[in-house]
C-alpha cells in the first residue's frame, strides 16, 4: 500500500509591488501615514549610515564592515512589527533593525570601530551581534522560551542569513521551537548570496522557508523588498508566537553591496545581476507610493537628507572621541576578577601595555 | 605564504587524484584569502568544492571521503568557526585510528587561517593550536614562512594522518619569501632551530616567530630560537637539547598564557631540564581572556617590545 501522508506548500506576499502600487485587499489597516513615512524615513536613515559606516571603513576609521544595503525593507518592516516588549536575536547585518528600534548611533559605529563598548546595551531588547553563522537561532529559541516561562507575553524575533540557513545550528533551532512550543519568529533574510555562494548552491530546496514544514512550524515567503508586505507577514507571525505558535519567514531580498569591506564581489557575480534587483529597490518602490498617495515630495525628502547627514555626523563624532581603556579587557571577563588576571593586568600597566 | 599554500596544494591536487579541496568559497571565489584562488578553473569543480555554508559537514563529509581513501583537504574560513566542526573532529577523526586499532584511518589535512595582529571581526583571530592538541589524535602543525608552509602542507597531505593545517593570517603576506617552485617536504613533528645561541632558548611558533626575530636583534640577544613548526606531538628532543645548552628558556606564544601550548612546553623543561636552568621559564602570552574586538587587539597581542623586556628579565637572572 501506498498513501499520501503528507503534502506541504509555501506561500509568497508581495503587497506593494516594483513600481510602488499597494494591493489594498491585503494593505494592514493599522499602517496610517504617519507611520508609513516613517517607514520610509527608517529605511532612508538606515541607508544613509550603513554608506556612512563603509566610507568610514574606506579611511580607516572602521574595522572590516558587512554593509545592508538593499535588505533595508526586510530589517525595518520586520522592525516596526515588533513591539515594545519584543526581543530581536540579530546576526551581523541587522544594522537597519537596531537603528529602527532606537539603538544608540554612535554605539553602531563604536562597535563597528572594533570596541565592545559599542554593544554595552543593557536596556535594549536585543541580544548581542553573533558572527558565528546561525549560532544565534539556538539562542532565539531559549530567550523565547524564557519568555513563556516568566510570562511576559512578550515574542522573539531571530534573524538568520541564506547561508545560515545550511548550518546544523538553523535547524535545530527551528526544530527545538517548534518541538518546545515558543514564542519565536525565525526570519531568513535571503540576500541571494553567502559572499560568494549563490542560494541555488546553498541547498536543492526550492525556498528556504520550506525548512519549516519540516520542522513542523509555520512557513510563509515574503518580498524582503516590500517593507508593507514584510511588516504584515511579521506582524501576523507575532501574533501567533503571542499563543506559542512559531514560524519562519523567509523575506526574499538582495545583497546589493559588498559582502563585507573585504570582499571583491566582481569575482563572482555579474553587475548586471545588482541592476536587475536595482529596479526592485524598497525604498524608491516606497518612496512612489507614498508620493503617488501625496505623502511624500522632493522638500520633504530634502530636508530629511539634511536631518540624517546631521545626525550621522554627530554620532561619528561621538564615537571618534572615545578612548579605549585596555583595563576594561582584564574586569569583564567573569563576575570576579581572579589572580590570575590581576596578575597579567598589573604587569601589563607597569609596561603601559608595552606600546 | 599565500602563494606558498596555493601553489602546495597544487603539487597535491596534480599527483593524487583522490585528493580534493573543499569549503566554503574555496572555489569561483578562491577563498577569502585567495589562498585556492585558480585551483578551481584547473583541477575543475568536482575537485575544488564550493560547499554549503555547514562547517561540521565540511569536517563530517571529508572523514568519510577519508575513510573511503580519499584525501580530503577542507578549509575552514576562519578558526573560530572550526568549533562548529569541532565534535566531527575530536569526537571522529582524532580517535578513528586508536579505536579500530590501525584498520581505520582518517587521512584529511584541514586547513584553518589562525591568530590575529589583522583588525578583524570578532572570531577571526583565535589562536586555538592548544585546544586540538589536548585531546591527542590530531596533529597540528603552524608555519611561520613562506617556505615552511609549503613542504609543512606538502608533507602532511601525503600523511595517513588527519592534520590540522593552522595559516597565520597576518603572515599570509608579511613577507616575501622566494621558494622553490618543485615539490619538497618538511618534516612533521621536527622543530627548526631558526637561529643559533648559547646563552638562552627561545621557544616559539607561528605569528611570534618574526616578533621574536626582531626582538632578538633589537636586543642583540645571544639566543637560539626554536620554531616548533609542529604543536602535536610536540618534538621536545630539540628545545630540550636547546634549553640544556643555554640553561634559560623563554616561551613566546600568541595564544593565550593558561592552559596554551606554553605551559606543555613549560612542564616538560621541568621535568627533564630543570637542572640545567639558571632561570626560571618564562612565558610571554596573550592575557587569559577572549580575544578582544580590533580596536584592543594592540593591548593584548604580544609585540617585540614585550618580548625584549622578558629577554632582558631573564638573562638578569
Ligand atoms: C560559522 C561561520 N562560518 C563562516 C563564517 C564566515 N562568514 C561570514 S558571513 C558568511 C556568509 C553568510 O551568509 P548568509 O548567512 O547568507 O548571511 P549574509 O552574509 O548574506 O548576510 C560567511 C561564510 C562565519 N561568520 N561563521
Ligand atoms: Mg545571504
Amino acid at each position: 500500500m501506498i498513501k499520501n501522508v503528507f503534502s506541504g506548500s509555501v506561500d509568497y506576499v508581495q503587497i506593494l509591488d516594483e513600481t510602488g502600487n499597494a494591493d489594498q485587499s491585503l494593505f494592514p489597516k493599522e499602517l496610517d501615514d504617519k507611520t508609513l513615512v516613517q517607514m520610509y524615513k527608517s529605511m532612508s536613515f538606515a541607508r544613509a549610515a550603513d554608506a556612512k559606516a563603509i566610507s568610514l571603513q574606506r579611511q580607516g576609521r572602521l574595522a572590516t564592515y558587512g554593509p545592508m544595503v538593499g535588505e533595508e525593507a526586510t530589517q525595518v518592516g520586520s522592525a516596526f512589527a515588533m513591539r515594545p516588549q519584543d526581543i530581536f536575536v540579530p546576526n551581523f547585518r541587522q544594522h537597519g533593525v537596531f537603528m529602527a528600534r532606537g539603538y544608540p548611533l554612535y554605539k553602531f559605529y563604536l562597535s563597528w570601530k572594533g570596541y565592545e563598548e559599542g554593544g554595552a546595551q543593557k536596556d535594549f531588547k536585543s541580544t548581542a551581534v553573533a558572527v558565528p553563522v546561525g549560532t544565534q537561532m539556538p539562542h532565539g529559541v531559549g530567550v523565547a522560551f524564557a519568555q513563556k516561562y516568566k510570562k511576559t507575553g512578550a515574542v522573539v524575533v531571530a534573524y538568520v542569513g541564506d547561508g545560515g540557513t545550511s548550518e546544523g545550528d538553523f535547524y535545530e533551532a527551528i526544530n527545538f521551537a517548534g518541538a518546545m512550543k515558543v514564542p519565536l519568529v525565525s526570519i531568513i533574510e535571503n540576500n541571494q548570496w553567502a559572499i560568494s555562494m549563490p542560494r541555488s548552491r546553498q541547498s536543492a530546496a526550492e525556498t528556504l522557508a520550506q525548512k519549516g514544514i519540516a520542522a513542523g512550524i509555520k512557513c510563509v515567503q515574503v518580498d524582503g523588498n516590500d517593507v508593507i508586505g514584510v511588516y504584515k507577514v511579521v506582524s501576523e507571525a507575532i501574533k501567533d508566537a503571542s499563543d506559542m505558535n512559531p514560524s519562519l519567514i523567509e523575506c526574499v531580498t538582495y545583497r546589493m553591496g559588498i559582502h563585507t569591506t573585504s570582499d571583491d564581489p566582481t569575482k563572482y557575480r555579474p553587475d548586471s545581476d545588482v541592476e536587475e534587483w536595482k529596479k526592485k529597490d524598497p525604498i524608491s518602490r516606497m518612496r512612489a507610493y507614498l508620493s503617488k498617495n501625496g505623502m511624500w515630495d522632493d522638500h520633504l525628502e530634502e530636508r530629511m537628507v539634511q536631518d540624517d547627514a546631521k545626525a550621522i555626523d554627530d554620532a561619528v563624532a561621538q564615537a571618534d572621541a572615545f578612548k579605549p581603556d585596555p583595563k576594561s579587557m582584564f574586569e569583564n571577563v567573569y563576575s570576579f576578577v581572579p589572580d590570575v588576571l590581576k596578575d597579567e593586568e598589573e604587569k601589563a600597566i607597569h609596561s603601559n601595555f608595552w606600546q | 605564504m599565500v602563494t606558498a599554500i596555493n601553489s602546495a596544494l597544487d603539487i597535491i591536487l596534480k599527483e593524487n587524484d583522490n585528493a580534493v579541496v573543499l569549503g566554503e568559497d574555496v572555489g569561483v571565489d578562491g577563498g577569502v584569502f585567495r589562498v585556492t584562488d585558480g585551483l578551481q578553473k584547473k583541477y575543475g569543480e568536482g575537485r575544488v568544492i564550493d560547499t554549503p555554508l555547514a562547517e561540521s559537514a565540511i569536517i563530517g563529509a571529508s572523514i568519510g571521503m577519508a575513510l573511503e581513501g580519499m584525501h580530503p583537504i577542507p578549509e575552514i574560513q576562519f578558526a573560530g568557526f572550526m568549533f562548529l566542526g569541532y565534535s566531527q573532529l575530536v569526537n571522529h577523526a582524532a580517535r578513528y585510528r586508536a579505536r579500530t586499532r590501525s584498520t581505520m584511518s582518517v587521512p584529511m589535512t584541514v586547513r584553518v587561517p589562525v591568530s590575529g595582529g589583522i583588525r578583524a571581526l570578532e572570531h577571526h583571530s583565535e589562536s586555538p593550536e592548544a585546544v586540538y592538541s589536548n585531546m591527542g589524535g590530531l596533529v597540528v602543525v603552524e608555519p611561520s614562512t613562506p617556505y615552511d608552509a609549503k613542504g609543512l602542507l606538502i608533507k602532511a597531505a601525503r600523511m595517513n594522518d588527519p592534520v590540522l593545517f593552522l595559516e597565520p593570517t597576518k603572515l599570509y603576506r608579511l613577507f616575501k619569501q622566494e621558494i622553490p617552485e618543485e615539490d619538497y617536504e618538511i618534516p612533521i613533528g621536527k622543530a627548526n632551530v631558526v637561529k643559533d645561541g648559547d646563552s638562552l632558548t627561545i621557544i616559539t611558533y607561528g605569528t611570534m616567530v618574526p616578533v621574536v626575530q626582531n626582538a632578538v636583534k633589537a636586543k642583540n640577544a645571544d639566543a637560539e630560537i626554536v620554531d616548533l613548526r609542529t604543536i602535536n606531538p610536540l618534538d621536545e628532543n630539540t628545545f630540550i637539547e636547546s634549553v640544556k645548552k643555554t640553561g634559560r628558556a623563554l616561551i613566546v606564544h600568541e595564544a593565550s598564557a593558561s592552559f596554551g601550548a606554553g605551559a606543555e612546553i613549560a612542564a616538560r623543561i621541568a621535568e627533564k631540564a630543570i637542572y640545567d636552568l639558571d632561570a626560571p621559564v618564562i612565558r610571554v602570552a596573550s592575557p587569559s581572556l577572549p580575544y578582544p574586538l580590533p580596536g584592543y587587539e594592540n593591548y593584548y597581542v604580544p609585540n617585540e617590545k614585550r618580548v625584549g623586556e622578558e629577554i632582558d628579565r631573564i638573562l638578569s637572572f
